[in-house]
């Protein structure tokens, strides 16, 4: 049971990044829009008239 | 009447008969009901956009002008001494700054925009926030100009606004942060603790070496450490603030079980003696601070409608001088300047009409679909809309001092008012806490005097088996599951005390124009008084209308596929227009202007609200009478609130024929009308004191009063913004139906509230004793009070399922 001195300690650290991960997430905005994002990838832009976006030429004249 | 079968594709409105307006998309001809619509669907399609129409899943709104003299002011935007007050990085090409979008009505809206303008050569990044229609924009000057890139946004149909984010905006975003922050620290927290607990807990009755656990509670310790310092020092705050005005809140006995269960941790880990509570603390914590940041995201959303009056005043002013017309930053008005605004722009400042006559929307202030006409002398309100021709206006306040920065005062202020019943509910946890110390003193000082050893761990059970934990939580957590229900449904509740009220309502009254109508007028009725029958009648009313801008112009317009010519056109802005068709003079407009002074004595039917009456050669000819229409789902809500036991009546300040053809059509019995907003409110005032409790429902400014007054006031999602200001609710959605849905979820989580208070008392109740008298051992006080409160918030989660299944 002694390694219980180790993982313990071990889980703090990772405790510890959980909570910063989480703070770099609420500045950099992650959870600004709570509605948005899920609707958003449902939108395909893979049309090559979108202008400045790659797009594969296969998928050309899909729209329609 | 003209039926319309056919629906714009774009905005849904009907395509008036006739009209030749369309795009291919998506592989068919689709009808367009106007030019604005069709550029709008032709630029969507020739910038690769058509799967927007794919996914959005509302019509779009109907586009304002795209005449080229506004597109043109946009350039006014390129002024350095304008963006001043809204760009950001102003050393370098590269620029910031902050958009309101307005037309955003799904998330396929988005999308467009996103796309559209993030292809635009030389915009570095441009990001929309769904949730607040809010737009981030980067972009290289010396690439594009602002008045391009607010140029195409206009072009796929919506319109940005600059705005200076400093305000409001920072605020809520640092608050919700760091709301959130605290929100995660004490959910880690916890979580961990708990584990750590469990193994403690276990290990007591599997025999754990004391080492071992003494190791455990110094990490629990060390865990907790940054909860108790960081996530619940609000409620720390708060108490001391409390206390520092002598007065007992519900966070004093928060902090003190916080604290106290805390510290006596602490103790009992330095010293090695007693129970450690790390987990009950932590726990304890996170569940209320979630409950807090349900509670502040409800008041930001309706906090947001003060930020979108900013968006009512233009940026930019005409001036009149000496040497002619120069356009000014709206912030560089002074008092007494001359200035030109032309139809269908807003009005930049308060101030008094100098020279021409017009009609003004001034739905902002009054929720009344209709213009206002205006002459030489009338006051006009800064955010109202110029509707029919230029007028010239000298200006009398400007800034904070407009009407407009009073109503945005008045909003900050409803808002941050606290309800008189969340203010009892703290006078009674007064009463509580005062109670609960004085117990723990009396059994205190009692094993002081006869067992001093016992005497701190006896009171500490005391404190925490009472812990006010579960009776805390238990009204709370209730709230929170069903306004997040509601909300889901579109009901968005911006007061704590409007759930358990509503529960509670016997009558539930409606405002009549905006809230049981749509507030859109239609064409009702045509009498004729001649031979011509009503279908000739229109096409003489919209040959004559044909150029109006006033909407009961464009409506009579509307009805007919191909206007005649007409000649010799004189409108009068606010009283109609004459104009000669075939030969024959006809006037059309309000009653005494169409007749000029001949005689007229026709019986008005007055079952609607309003009419337009025209003449030919100075004889009646016809009269266009207009109503308001109800909205689709008024008479099932009607149905569904009867059903529900309510006792529904109709306040309505319209004409008594109008209201009861209103309340007939919905089965409604009981009505008034003709009343001021001082006699609504002594209508509910009566009722009140008979003993009903009444929920009113309202969208205008007139209805601020009665809302105010009323136990529950529900305001409507389209209505003013003062209205919704004054409202306890309001009904984002539009919908009357969810008011009964609204009305079951408050039903039920009273019911639940009542089940939480009841075990969180009985547990007091038979826990007090035993710990006074020495039973229960801290620990034992521990889990009890971490089931009990894990319980009640449990009970509370069974309300959530509402706008669940309503979703599907």
């Amino acid at each position: 049971m002694e390694i219980l001195y180790l993982l313990i300690p071990l889980g703090l650290v990772i405790f510890a990044i959980a909570i910063w991960a989480f703070v770099w997430a609420v500045k950099s905005g992650q959870f600004d829009d709570m509605e948005g994002p899920a609707h958003r990838i449902l939108m395909d832009d893979d049309d090559p008239r979108i202008p400045g976006k790659k797009t594969d030429p296969g998928l050309k004249d899909r729209d329609g | 009447m003209t039926e319309t079968n056919h629906s714009c594709f774009h905005c849904g409105l009907p395509v008036p008969k006739g009209s030749h307006y369309h795009v291919e998309i998506l592989g068919e001809d689709r009808e367009m009901c106007c030019p604005g619509c069709e550029a709008v669907a032709s630029a969507i399609v020739e910038g690769g956009l058509t799967d927007f129409y794919k996914h959005r899943t509302q019509n779009s709104t109907t586009p304002t002008t795209t005449v080229p003299e506004i597109l043109d002011e946009l350039t006014l935007y390129d002024r350095p001494e304008l963006q001043r007050s809204f760009v950001t990085g102003d050393d370098s090409e590269i620029k910031q700054a902050a958009l309101i979008l307005e037309g955003i009505v799904c998330a396929a809206c988005v999308w467009l925009n996103e796309r559209h303008v993030g292809g635009l050569p030389g915009v570095i990044d441009f990001s929309v926030n769904y949730a607040t229609h809010r737009a981030q924009l980067k972009w290289d000057n010396s690439q594009i100009h602002l008045s391009d890139i607010l140029k195409e946004i206009t072009a796929i149909g919506y319109v940005a606004h600059p705005f200076d984010p400093g305000r409001q905006e920072q605020i809520y975003k640092k608050e919700r942060g760091q709301a959130l922050k605290r929100l995660a620290v004490a959910g880690f927290g916890a979580m961990q603790v708990m584990m750590l607990a469990v193994a403690l807990y276990a290990g007591e009755a599997e025999g754990m070496k004391e080492s071992m656990k003494q190791f455990f509670r110094w990490i629990s310790l060390l865990i907790a450490l940054p909860v108790i310092l960081y996530s619940a020092r609000p409620f720390f705050t708060s108490a001391l603030g409390d206390l520092k005005r002598k007065r007992l809140g519900m966070d004093v006995p928060v902090s003190l079980a916080i604290g106290g269960a805390f510290l006596a941790s602490i103790y009992a880990t330095v010293t090695n003696s007693g129970e450690v509570y790390f987990d009950s603390v932590t726990m304890f914590t996170f569940f209320l601070l979630s409950g807090r940041f349900l509670e502040m995201g409800a008041r930001q959303r309706a906090g947001q409608a003060a930020e979108e009056l900013v968006k009512l005043l233009p940026a930019m002013a005409t001036r009149l001088t000496a040497d002619g017309e120069e356009v000014i930053p709206v912030t560089d008005l002074q008092h007494g300047d001359r200035i030109r605004v032309r139809p269908g722009d807003s009005i930049p400042a308060d101030g008094r009409v100098l020279s021409g006559q017009s009609s003004v929307d001034e739905s902002l202030l009054t929720g009344e679909s209709l213009p206002v006409a205006k002459l030489v002398g009338a006051g006009v309100t800064a955010g109202t809309v110029n509707v029919e021709s230029p007028l010239e206006i000298s200006v009398e306040k400007i800034g904070e001092e407009t009407v407009l920065a009073a109503i945005r005062r008045l909003l900050d202020r409803a808002q941050s008012e606290k309800p008189a019943i969340a203010l009892l509910a703290d006078k009674v946890a007064g009463y509580f806490v005062g109670a609960l110390l004085l117990v723990a003193l009396g059994v205190g000082s009692y094993w002081y005097l006869y067992n001093p050893d016992q005497a701190f761990w006896i009171v500490l059970s005391v404190l925490v088996v009472t812990c006010p934990c579960a009776l805390s939580l238990a009204t709370p957590a209730a709230m929170t599951a069903a306004t997040g229900s509601l909300t889901r449904l579109g009901v968005l509740t911006t007061r704590g005390h409007a759930m358990e009220t509503l529960a509670q309502t016997s009558h539930m009254l409606f405002d009549k124009t905006g809230t049981l109508t749509t507030g859109q007028l239609t064409l009702a009725k045509v009498e004729t008084f001649t031979e011509l029958d009503e279908q000739q009648c229109l096409m003489i009313a919209a040959a004559l209308e044909q150029v109006s801008e006033h909407p009961v112009g464009r409506l009579l317009a509307a009805q007919v596929e191909k206007p005649q010519p007409v000649s010799d056109i004189v409108a009068t802005p606010g009283q109609g227009i004459s104009g000669t068709v075939n030969g024959v003079a006809y006037r059309i407009g309000r009653t005494a202007y169409a007749l000029q002074g001949s005689e007229y004595t026709h019986e008005l039917d007055h079952a609607h609200s309003h009419a337009v009456l025209a003449t030919a050669e100075g004889k009646p000819l016809a009269e266009f009478q207009l109503s308001d229409a109800l909205r689709p789902d008024a008479v099932e809500a009607v149905r569904q609130l009867k059903q529900a036991g309510l006792k529904l009546a109709i306040l309505s300040g319209d004409q008594p024929a109008v209201v009861k053809r209103v309340a007939v059509e919905l089965g409604i019995d009981t009505y008034q009308s003709g009343l001021s907003p001082e006699g609504k409110l002594a209508a509910i005032k009566a009722l009140q004191s008979q003993g009903a409790v009444v929920s009113m429902v309202g969208d205008g400014v007139n209805d601020a009063p009665v809302l105010a007054g009323a136990e529950v006031s529900v305001a409507m999602g389209s209505g003013t913004q003062l209205a919704q200001a004054s409202a306890d609710m309001v009904l984002l959605s539009g919908q009357l139906t969810h008011l009964s849905e609204a009305l079951k979820v408050a039903t039920k989580a009273r019911l639940i509230v009542r089940q939480n208070l009841g075990w969180a008392i009985g547990y007091n109740l038979v826990a007090l004793p035993l710990a006074a008298a020495g039973y229960i051992a801290p620990w034992m006080a521990a889990i009890g009070m971490s089931a009990s409160s894990l319980l009640v918030v449990l009970n509370a989660l069974r309300l959530n399922q509402y706008g669940r299944n309503e979703k599907k």
